[in-house]
């Protein structure tokens, strides 16, 4: 009985995490020149502050560049004439444990993992073009002209 | 496939984007310096082969049909990518203040701590804080859920007061879950009595 209702009382906290959060995945911190973002069909503006959601595509123009800081506190920030789809994130944040996929598909960007990639090597994936990047921790750059 | 026959291919393939008119597609990924000495790593797929880059600067290109491996330097970084670093927004920080047993009051040094907690955030120009509280494991579930809660809501409060917006700062209480200093149920323990807080 008692383990049943702290097994219980777990299901409720996280849950509760899930909700606090709510559909937000991350947050746009730096937004210079034109920065858009692509969400269910429409586009929107990509300001500083703007909240972030699963499958949305951020796309800067000729003078624009964009940071975003993701709830597991990876880093990512785009160049100009960038085009970055946030495929798919799911983190919990009671245990870091997680997925991450995200494409570049056109442009520049700069990389520093955060919990999900230290918490296991596959958990984050980066797609380009041509090539799949998993990302074992670390900072990197990658381009895709 | 020796190295000279290697760069043939190279070559031929070159000519071939050249003669169809389209210049070959070009991806590359650097991997950069830690600042902290981690060893961590990129690997990168393309096709059936699998580069890993494990090294400052080790670089792979993928013009062509395999990945290339090369050692980029800070030049070419910051020739390529001197937007997208400037843009990069600050690293999370991480702070921990304790509580006075059975209590929301902080400790004294712990009210040293929330003004750099203060500071840090006059650092940034767009913020979101996450307050997560937490007990020692004295008392039962439900007392310590609520004692928890209690001292996430206590520091979210003192910083709405501070000015920032309730739309930025999420509280949240893990009761006695999570101990920093495992002890066994019922012992009193300073440095378990604790909020955790991300500041991004």
């Amino acid at each position: 009985m008692f383990s049943r209702s702290v097994a219980l009382s777990l299901v409720l906290i996280t849950s509760f995490t899930t909700a606090a959060f709510g559909a937000d995945i991350g947050q746009i911190k730096v937004s210079r020149g034109s920065v858009s973002i692509e969400r269910a069909g429409q586009s929107l503006r990509g300001d500083a502050g703007t909240r972030l959601q699963g499958a949305d595509v951020v796309k800067t123009g000729d003078d624009g560049s964009v940071g975003i800081t993701m709830t597991d506190n990876s880093l990512l920030s785009a160049g100009p004439n960038s085009v970055l789809a946030l495929d798919r994130y799911e983190f919990d944040s009671t245990t870091s444990a997680g997925r991450f996929e995200a494409s570049l598909q056109r442009g520049t960007l700069a990389v520093v993992s955060g919990r999900l990639a230290k918490q296991s090597p596959d958990a984050m994936t980066l797609r380009t073009p041509s090539a799949t990047l998993g990302v074992r921790g670390t900072e990197f750059v990658v381009t895709a002209q | 496939m020796s190295r000279a026959r290697g760069a043939s291919i190279v070559a031929a393939l070159a000519l071939a984007a050249a003669v169809a008119g389209c210049a070959p597609r070009s991806e590359r990924i650097i991997l950069l310096p830690e600042r902290d000495g981690r060893s961590t790593a990129v690997i990168v797929r393309q096709g059936g082969r699998e580069v890993k880059l494990d090294q400052p600067y080790a670089a792979a290109e993928l013009s062509y049909a395999d990945p290339w491996s090369y050692r980029a330097s800070e030049a070419e970084v910051k020739a390529t990518f001197k937007d997208a670093l400037a843009a990069q927004p600050s690293r999370a920080a991480y702070f921990t203040l304790n509580f006075n047993e059975n209590s929301s009051e902080l400790t004294e040094d712990s009210k040293t701590v929330f003004e750099s907690v203060l500071a840090d955030l006059k650092q940034r120009s767009v913020v979101d804080v996450v307050v997560v509280g937490h007990t020692d494991a004295v008392g039962g579930d439900a007392f310590n859920d609520d004692l928890a809660r209690k001292r996430a809501d206590s520091i979210r409060d003192a910083l709405l007061a501070r000015g920032l917006a309730a739309s930025d700062v999420v509280a949240i209480g893990r009761g006695k879950r999570e101990l920093l200093v495992p002890t066994a149920d019922g012992v009193a323990e300073p440095r378990n009595r604790r909020v955790e807080i991300v500041v991004r």
